[in-house]
């Protein structure tokens, strides 16, 4: 019932090589694998590990539990870990190395960690996105740690001639009696030994954790992060190199007319200039429409950009006007729409209610803006190419490449370099299939560096969206049905044909799982074609659904005279786990990836979460004039986050004095890291309800960079915030952490100002200032 | 051409008058600790010292730092154990890192100027860095950390 479709691999991008290659030979590359690792079999009983399927299986390339993939020691002990996932901010670097050196009992003092190359069929699925990193590698680190764990048993006990039951193996020694050996002295002996079966393998108990769920280790890259020595994507060089800055259509599907280089080749540095030729949507990746000066540094090529004159053809989205067309998606929000989700009978609710109540909500476009701009490196000879940039899905990325290349993947290698910051923008290797390009046109190894500008102005962008909600209320009050049409433009428009409709993911974040209980719904989807790719944000489409349906229920509590606090309880009832097609969900419902089964929407932990943030936070208590309290819940990749803000008007600006997060996100194997994710959601959280918006005249961004692209700064920022994590053991399954914390901020602090000051907003951003 | 300290060595740079100390840092001089964040003095991610005060690499041009000390993360301390840096690691900070670069040398600029400066003191410092994953909570906290007040 259940199905799991990769949406970005619904189309190719078809971008012009500006260079045809034959094939050659395919090229081995230098990978993580384990060259010295020691590794042998012990026998025993399989402990109680309670494995539970995930997304995991299904994903492109699947899982590896092979050690020999992830782990080498070397002969002083140095355990080295392959991280296969991109770091972004998220912790993934540091935590799946946590979870497998904890159980293998290697001191994560002596543990380096290797980032992989992208290579899907060697090291499984490396799309590091939909908040999966914990949930579908927990299982896997831990059977990599457990299996060297034993091998290394296995190999002392034969050099020791003792039963392998009789060895300790303990922070990076493995003991028996009075003999010892390191990991180091081990590693070569076991390395002929063939890797153990799960069912073979003994796990360690919760209370035996050394790191997993405890407190903290230093992040990865955090010496080189505070020196400066970290490496991210703009941070490597080659000889020879060029720097490529790159004018490119303001408008989604625009085309270059004319183009006149004479003032740019008259700048010191600028060495030539190279069209790209854009591909008409659905282009996936494709690299827009542009022009780009490559010179030998980076100001050069700036300023030899902007001194291109250059005609565009705008092309069919030229007279793109954001504000018009949020007035035509509220009107289409009123309108019948495609019907998603049908329970019970909603049209007989609403004809047989004794009052209705309804609102829209809306939101502008937002860019991800990751503080470091899309950058990376290629290097294209006539038999291969080589890749280094900031990619979240670096084996995705090398395919592409490979394709507009004309090579084999096999002739391709992407290197990845810590993110920036990524929050879904680099998702899209646009930048890279874009430096490959111009590598390969010029021949020399290019650097293609987006300026902020740029970022802003070439975006694939968030959706902008109106949320239309309907009840209807019987004679006590007691909302008897639900009607919500979401419209917004489509992910989807990017990899397929435009039909003006929402697909199965977008309409799984916040749409049609709405968890209340209530007993006749209606889901519904009016179309909405898209203007400028549309692509992800960090929690997608979760952020204007949590935005409509969080304001909604405060307002809902408003009208019928109750606090908000009691309406949400109202609303969820008493705890259930969601039988979705009894409740009409489709058939094709997206439960990010995970069957209903393992993943169930349990309505009693987001009555939980809610619970938990609320008396964090003092639901209830008095306030002076101007302050107020707002709350919010919302499942979204299979966590629960609640947030309670406490909002204050300061000088006639909103401010948010204390925040309070509560989150259960099933077993949490690093919490120090789940915490650091919370604070930030706490913070992007605010700069989505107070300045993200994106506004387009004419078939262009009119923001250019953070002076009309605001972010929350450190004076204002939500201040005291406390994080919550439901306690839950290891048979509670890991759920997402990097996207889930930003969707319930924005309606918290738009409830919480509507009890300050009675204001009630309805669109996002709603400003800073009161 | 202009001549000026570079982390306490001389350096001279053959790089067009215009050019921001960003790009001649990163380009032509190999320390690409200084970030490029928004180029137009709004985010901080480039934050450098010049003779011991925080400024925006992308705002200076390079004839504009001819006879001046200017000094990177890099610089900051020889062995990357400056207070500040060490305040950072107790607390894990970053979350992507990078603007932390530039967070740490506009920390430490403060802590040179205040040594013991009050919260207010420390949100409006820091106003100019713009971290977008949201480590404020734990920025200020360091700073904290890292006074003599901590």
């Amino acid at each position: 019932m259940l199905h799991f479709l990769d949406p970005k691999d619904f189309t190719k991008p078809r971008a012009d090589a500006p260079i045809e290659i034959g094939k050659v030979s395919r090229r081995v590359f230098l990978g993580g694998s384990a060259a010295g690792l020691a590794l042998v079999a012990v026998s025993g009983a399989a402990d109680a590990f309670p494995r539970w399927p995930t997304g995991g299986e299904t994903m492109p390339h699947g899982l590896r539990t092979d050690p020999l993939i992830f782990v080498s020691i070397a002969p002083d002990g140095t355990v080295t870990l392959v991280a296969h996932r991109s770091e972004m901010g998220t912790g993934s670097k540091t935590s799946i190395p946590m979870i497998m050196a904890d159980e293998m009992e290697a001191d994560w003092d002596r543990v380096v960690i290797q980032q992989a190359e992208g290579d899907e069929p060697k090291y499984g699925n490396q799309d590091t996105d939909g908040s999966r990193s914990l949930r579908h590698h927990i299982q896997m680190a831990r059977q990599i740690g457990a299996s060297v764990r034993h091998m290394l048993a296995s190999a002392a006990s034969a050099e020791w001639g003792v039963p392998a039951s009789e060895i300790k193996v303990e922070n990076h020694q493995v003991i028996h009696g009075s003999n010892s050996a390191g990991f180091g002295d081990l590693a070569e002996a076991a390395m002929a030994l063939p890797v153990p079966g799960f069912d073979d393998l003994h796990f360690k108990t919760e209370e035996q954790f050394r790191y997993i769920g405890k407190g903290k280790v230093q992040i990865a890259d955090l010496h080189g992060i505070t020196t400066g020595a970290a490496i991210y994507g703009g941070d490597i060089s080659l000889p020879g190199q060029l720097v490529a800055v790159i004018a490119r259509s303001p408008v989604m599907d625009g085309t270059v007319k004319s183009i006149d280089d004479t003032e740019t080749m008259k700048i010191p540095g600028v060495v030539r200039v190279i069209e790209i030729k854009g591909t008409p949507q659905p282009a996936k990746f494709a690299p827009l429409s542009g022009v780009a000066v490559l010179a030998e540094n980076t100001w050069a090529a700036i300023q030899g950009r902007d001194a291109l004159e250059i005609e565009w053809d705008d092309g069919p989205h030229g007279s793109y006007d954001s504000e018009a067309y949020m007035a035509e998606m509220i009107a289409t929000a009123d309108q019948p729409g495609e019907v998603f989700r049908e329970q019970g009978n909603v049209d007989q609710a609403f004809s047989e209610a004794a009052n209705t109540f309804e609102r829209t909500y809306t939101q502008e476009h937002m860019a991800q803006a990751p503080m470091e701009p899309l950058v990376a490196l290629a290097n294209v000879t006539a038999d291969r190419a080589e890749l280094w940039g900031p990619f979240q899905s670096p084996y995705a990325c090398r395919t592409d490449v490979a394709q507009v290349l004309g090579m084999d993947p096999a002739q391709v290698r992407v290197n990845v370099t810590l993110l920036g910051g990524g929050f879904g923008r680099k998702s899209q290797h646009d930048f890279g299939i874009e430096a490959a390009l111009l590598s390969q046109g010029a021949g020399v190894p290019v650097r293609v560096q987006w300026t902020r500008e740029d970022d802003l102005q070439a975006c694939f962008v968030h959706t902008t969206s109106a949320e239309k909600i309907s009840v209807a209320l019987d004679a006590e009050n007691k909302v008897t049905g639900w009607k919500h049409n979401s419209v917004a433009p489509s992910i989807l428009s990017i990899f397929a044909k435009d039909s003006g409709h929402q697909f199965f993911i977008e309409s799984g974040m916040g749409h049609v799982d709405m968890p209340f209980d209530i007993p006749n719904v209606r889901c519904e989807n009016g179309k909405a074609m898209a203007h400028t790719r549309i692509a992800w944000f960090r929690a997608v489409s979760n952020i204007p659904r949590a935005w409509a349906i969080g304001s909604f229920v405060s307002e809902l509590a408003a009208e019928l005279g109750k606090d908000d606090k009691t309406m949400w309880m109202d609303l969820i009832g008493p705890a259930r786990v969601v039988d979705p097609l009894a409740e009409g969900y489709p058939e094709n419902f997206w439960n990010y990836g995970e069957s209903a089964g393992s993943f169930p929407i349990e309505t009693g932990r987001l009555a939980n979460v809610l619970d938990v943030a609320a008396d964090a936070i003092g639901y209830g208590k008095q306030l002076p004039e101007g302050e107020g309290i707002g709350l919010a819940v919302h499942r979204s990749f299979v966590s629960y986050v609640a947030c309670a803000a406490h909002v204050k008007v300061v000088d006639g600006t909103i401010t948010v004095p204390e925040m309070h997060l509560a989150v259960d996100a099933g077993f949490i194997a690093n919490p120090e890291r789940v915490e650091s994710q919370m604070e930030g959601a706490a913070v992007m959280g605010m700069t989505v309800a107070l300045y993200s918006g994106l506004t387009y005249a004419d078939g262009a961004v009119e923001q250019s960079n953070f002076h009309d692209y605001e972010m929350v700064r450190s004076d204002n920022f939500p201040r005291n915030v406390g994080v919550h994590m439901v306690p839950n053991g290891f048979s509670t399954h890991s759920t997402g952490i990097g996207e889930p914390g930003v969707p319930p901020v924005a309606p918290a602090i738009a409830n919480g100002l509507f009890h300050a000051t009675g204001q009630r907003k309805r669109a996002l951003p709603m400003g800073a200032d009161i | 051409m202009p001549t000026f300290s570079l982390n306490g060595a001389a350096q001279s740079v053959d790089a067009p008058d215009d050019m921001p100390l960003l790009w001649a840092l990163r380009d032509l001089m190999g320390l690409t600790g200084t970030k490029y964040g928004c180029g137009a003095g709004l985010c901080g991610a480039c934050t450098v010292h010049i003779d011991g005060k925080a400024e925006r690499a992308c705002m200076l041009t390079i004839s504009q730092i001819d006879g001046k000390s200017v000094t990177t993360i890099e610089g900051l301390s020889p062995d990357g154990n400056h207070k500040v840096q060490q305040a950072w690691r107790e607390l894990n900070v970053p979350q992507c890192g990078f603007c932390q670069a530039g967070q740490i040398m506009q920390a430490a600029s403060l802590l040179e100027e205040n040594p013991n400066p009050s919260d207010d003191e420390i949100l409006d410092a820091m106003a100019g860095n713009i971290c977008r994953c949201g480590c404020y909570e734990r920025i200020v906290a360091a700073v904290r950390v890292a006074s003599t007040g901590g």
